[in-house]
C-alpha cells in the first residue's frame, strides 16, 4: 500500500481523538482520547520511517509510547485523588483553576 | 494481499477509535481502546516495524489497559455525562475540518514517497537488534531522558494518589469488620458487571440488608416464636 493511505488513517485517528477530547466530559475518557491522538501520531511516525527507510521514526514512536505511559500514570493518579476527595469526576465542575 | 490486510486493520483501528469516543460507558471505551491498539499493532507490522508492534501489544494493550481497567473499576464508571450543547455540535465539526486539512496537507505536500510503497526493504529493518543498537548508540540521550521521565512519573503518581491523613472520613478502609459483615451487599459487587455498570434486574437483587429484629412485629408473624 502507498504510504499516503497510512497517513490518512493516522490523520483520521488523531482527529477522532481530538473530537473526543472536545466532546466528552469524563476525565477518564478524555485520557483515552489523548491516547488515541498519541497513537495517530505514532502511526504517522512509523509510516514516515518506512517511507525514508530509516529507523529513527520508530525510535521516536517508542519514546512517544514512554511519554504516553507517564501521562497515563500521572493522569490516573489525579483521577484517583479526585475520587478520594469526593470531588465530582467531571471536567466542567473542576474549574477552580480557570482564570 | 497486503492491501487486504491493510484495509482490515485500518477499518478495525478506526472503528475502535470511534468506539472510544462514542461509547457512553467508560469500561466499554477502555475495551474499545484495547481493540484499537491491537489493530494498530497490525498496521505497524505492515509497515515492517516489528519491535514497535510488539511493544505496542505488550506495553500498551497489556499493561496500560490493565491500569485503566483498575481505575475504571475503582472510580466506578457507568454514569454517562452529557456533553455541552455547543461542543457537541462544534467538536465533530472541528474534527472533520482537521482531518480534511491534515489530509490535504500531507497528500498534497509533493513528497514523492507518499505515492510509493516506501524505501526498498533492508534485511533486519525494524527488528529488535537494529532498534536496540540505535537506542544505545545514536539515541542514547533520549533513551536516558525517557528513563528519568518514567521515574519522575512513577514518584509523581505515588505522591498524587496516596492516602492523606485527615482528608477523608473513616467510612472507607477503616470500617470495622463487624459492620462490614452485617451489611449485605448486592450480588454484583466486585464483579465485572459492576465495573461495566450493568446492574442485574431488581428481582435478582437482595432487597434489604439483614437487620436483626429488635421489636418488629412483621418478623414475629413470619418466624412464629
Amino acid at each position: 500500500m502507498p504510504i499516503g493511505w497510512y497517513l490518512v488513517v493516522s490523520a483520521l485517528i488523531f482527529c477522532i481523538g481530538a473530537g473526543g477530547v472536545l466532546v466528552r466530559r469524563d476525565p477518564l475518557v478524555i485520557l483515552l482520547c489523548l491516547e488515541l491522538m498519541l497513537n495517530g501520531a505514532n502511526l504517522a511516525l512509523v509510516a514516515f520511517a518506512r517511507m525514508w527507510g530509516g529507523e529513527s521514526g520508530q525510535i521516536f514512536a517508542l519514546i512517544v509510547m514512554v511519554v504516553a505511559a507517564c501521562e497515563v500514570t500521572v493522569g490516573l493518579g489525579l483521577i484517583v485523588a479526585i475520587y478520594r476527595r469526593r470531588l465530582p469526576v467531571d471536567v466542567d465542575e473542576l474549574s477552580e483553576l480557570h482564570g | 494481499m497486503s492491501a487486504v490486510f491493510f484495509f482490515i486493520a485500518a477499518i478495525a483501528a478506526v472503528t475502535g477509535a470511534i468506539g472510544v469516543v462514542s461509547l457512553r460507558n467508560p469500561f466499554y471505551a477502555v475495551l474499545s481502546l484495547a481493540f484499537h491498539l491491537v489493530s494498530l499493532a497490525a498496521l505497524f507490522l505492515l509497515l515492517r516495524a516489528e519491535f514497535v508492534a510488539a511493544a505496542q501489544v505488550v506495553v500498551y494493550a497489556g499493561a496500560v489497559m490493565v491500569l485503566y481497567v483498575f481505575v475504571v473499576a475503582y472510580v466506578g464508571g457507568g454514569e454517562s455525562l452529557p456533553s455541552g450543547a455547543v461542543l457537541r455540535v462544534l467538536g465533530p465539526l472541528f474534527a472533520l475540518a482537521l482531518v480534511i486539512e491534515l489530509s490535504i496537507a500531507m497528500l498534497g505536500s509533493g513528497l514523492s514517497g507518499v505515492k510509493h510503497k516506501g524505501a526498498p526493504y533492508v534485511l533486519g529493518f525494524g527488528t529488535p537488534g537494529h532498534i536496540g543498537n540505535l537506542l544505545l548508540t545514536k539515541y542514547l540521550f533520549p533513551f536516558e531522558a525517557a528513563s528519568i521521565l518514567l521515574l519522575v512519573a512513577a514518584v509523581g503518581a505515588v505522591v498524587l494518589a496516596r492516602r492523606r491523613a485527615g482528608l477523608e472520613d473513616t467510612t472507607e478502609g477503616e470500617t470495622p469488620d463487624a459492620i462490614r459483615i452485617s451489611t449485605a451487599q448486592p450480588g454484583y459487587v466486585g464483579t465485572m458487571a459492576e465495573a461495566a455498570g450493568v446492574r442485574p434486574s431488581p428481582q435478582e437483587e437482595p432487597l434489604e440488608p439483614e437487620v436483626e429484629p429488635v421489636g418488629g412485629s412483621a418478623r414475629v408473624e413470619r418466624g412464629g416464636w
